[in-house]
């Protein structure tokens, strides 16, 4: 029926007063034909992206990582109680909750987490300023790229606690030198990410935002800073564990009355008094700071930005 | 040029506003675009590899014309220069009505925007006032039949869907030329066919001038007031159609399919040539 419709019309219209041009011979029946099947065929093409429901991520995302820590947790027990090793060099995981319990009644565990929490935020906000201004350089200038992009991937593989004899010879034992060495090892991760951010935007892309008008610092703005975000993000998150790393490198070796105590110090203290259960215990609560940043910050801003650009489509 | 169809008047108004500022330039010019002498190179001084030869070409204000040919005749190039992408090696082009608008075969939309936030990208950029924005990407997807779409992800629209916000996006720069480089070629049968009514019918409402790419010489017949033959390598303009088949026009229609059949035998003759040496 449409094409009969739309052949009438179009007979109708071959009279000369339909000029090259003036669609006026289009009646409204062909009108609102077009549009019916426009929306039939946008209805038939459209694709949803839905989040799975929360029963189904329990299931899938919580469950198994908890099974894996209660296997540890059981396999760590029972080496425990065969005495592999000198309970002093082998404690249970009950004695190392002993000994983070026994810190907790000091009333001193908050404090050492949050001197290096703090530390190690702080440390990555300067991170972050360096690394972004640092990419973006070496990201758009030629030269600069030639010069130093690859001297900047290359530190990607340099522990940063490779730094820490430098910093303290140049620093001494102060807080200079902690900074020093976090910088070091998270500003060339933040910039590579820029720089790989940058690189996979697609030309189609840059072409497109020069044709609407976005060139020089509009083009930046509204073009290769939110094309680069997936990449950038990814450099943010490495940052961030180098960051972390790093700070526990320099907090351990440098230690000194004068430096307020963090989870490095704490983990030192723990092998200077041969207490076993209290290194443990610094190294969980190391490894929970890491993870725990990671999941409430980094992961929801990845996901989050993966998932708007249809990067993360869980089912059509 | 008349504006009778169902869309309401508010649409038409707002494709229409633009038109006026930029008008007298290009009236006064007498033409949207004209491509004077211009020839195109590439490659190093010493192996110079010439892509299009004197090409001499003007569309005429709210004119409708399809540049075809095979590949290797340069007719991307061609429109990458007529966008100011790209320099001619040799000749002139000029474009009175300000920075024209450019379709690419993919929607080339910005995938961490929505589509009415690309829209209003263009908006921005063409220095519409953030209030008027809004209002104005809603009237263009109006335009474009997506009324509600404007918080839709790029990946949550089909090809069609995409590539009908990438044609509100052009329009949204409100210029006075819009070229479109194979704009429909990677969509299916059903779609294209759609979306070359839904272009005509767009044309024919805001006066805009299109200079439009394919190689699909029906495509080119179904759309065009004239039809442009480049030869290949180097693109020279072999030869023009006037398409007087009055509009609301079919692909089916037998008018186009024996325009086409003609245009296509000449095209074929400039393929031939390539094989004979």
């Amino acid at each position: 029926m449409a094409s009969t419709e739309t052949k009438a019309d179009a007979s109708a219209a071959a009279s000369p007063s339909a000029g090259a041009g003036g669609n006026g011979g289009a009646g409204k029946p062909a009108a609102a034909d077009l549009a019916g099947l426009e929306a039939g065929l946008d209805a038939l093409d459209a694709r949803t992206t839905t989040r799975p429901p929360i029963g189904q991520v329990l299931r899938r995302k919580v469950v198994p990582p908890v099974i894996a820590v209660v296997l540890v947790l059981g396999l760590w027990q029972l080496a425990f109680g065969l005495e592999l090793k000198e309970p002093y060099q082998l404690p249970g995981p009950l004695m190392v909750w002993d000994a983070l319990a026994e810190e907790w009644y000091k009333g001193t565990i908050l404090s050492i987490i949050w001197q290096s929490v703090s530390r190690g935020a702080l440390g990555f906000a300067v991170a972050l300023v360096l690394g972004t201004l640092l990419g973006l350089l070496v990201a758009k200038v030629k030269t600069v790229r030639a010069a130093i992009g690859p001297i900047l991937s290359g530190l990607q593989s340099l522990p940063s606690v490779a730094w820490v004899p430098a910093a303290i010879i140049w620093f001494g034992l102060t807080d200079a030198t902690i900074y020093a060495v976090v910088l070091l090892g998270a500003v060339p991760s933040i910039a590579n990410g820029l720089v790989a951010g940058v690189d996979q935007i697609q030309p189609l892309h840059l072409r497109a935002g020069r044709v609407i008008g976005a060139t020089g610092l509009r083009g930046v703005r509204h073009v290769l800073l939110p094309g680069a975000l997936p990449g950038y993000i990814a450099g943010l998150k490495q940052g961030w564990a180098f960051s972390w790393r790093s700070l526990m490198a320099a907090e351990l070796i440098a230690t000194s009355p004068e430096l307020g105590a963090g989870l490095g110090q704490l983990l030192e203290t723990g092998r200077a008094y041969q207490d076993m259960s209290l290194v443990l215990g610094a190294i969980l609560l190391i490894l929970l700071v890491g993870i725990g940043i990671e999941l409430l910050i980094f992961a929801p801003l990845e996901r989050r930005v993966l998932r708007q650009r249809g990067l993360l489509a869980t089912a059509h | 040029m008349t504006t009778t169809l169902t869309t309401k008047p508010t649409t038409a108004s707002a494709a229409g506003a633009g038109v006026q500022d930029a008008r007298p330039a290009m009236d006064e010019a007498g033409y949207a675009a004209r491509i004077d002498h211009v020839s195109k190179s590439f490659g190093r001084a010493d192996a110079q590899q010439l892509v299009l030869d004197d090409i001499t070409l003007d569309v005429a204000p709210g004119e409708f014309v399809t540049l075809i040919g095979a590949s290797g005749c340069g007719k991307s190039t061609l429109l990458n220069l007529v966008a100011d992408l790209d320099k001619p090696s040799a000749g002139a082009i000029d474009v009175p009505g300000g920075r024209p608008s450019l379709m690419f075969q993919e929607h080339a939309l910005f995938p961490w925007l929505t589509a009415g936030k690309n829209i209003e990208l263009a908006l921005k950029l063409r220095g519409v006032p953030k209030p008027e924005r809004r209002g104005e990407a809603e009237r263009l997807l109006e335009l474009v039949r997506l009324t509600g779409a404007h918080r839709k992800r790029v990946h949550e629209l089909s090809g069609g869907m995409r590539q009908r916000v990438a044609l509100a996006r052009a329009l949204a720069q409100d210029s006075q030329l819009l070229l479109m480089d194979e704009p429909f070629a990677a969509l299916d049968a059903i779609t294209r066919d759609v979306l070359h009514e839904e272009l005509t019918r767009i044309w024919s409402e805001t006066n805009v001038s299109v200079l439009f790419v394919t190689h699909n010489v029906r495509e080119a017949v179904r759309l065009a007031q004239r039809v442009v033959l480049l030869s290949s390598r180097p693109g020279r303009v072999a030869r023009e159609w006037a398409v007087d088949i009055p509009h609301p026009r079919r692909i089916e229609d037998s008018d186009v399919a024996n325009l086409s059949v003609e245009i296509t035998e000449e095209l074929r003759g400039e393929i031939r040539r390539h094989g004979q040496h």
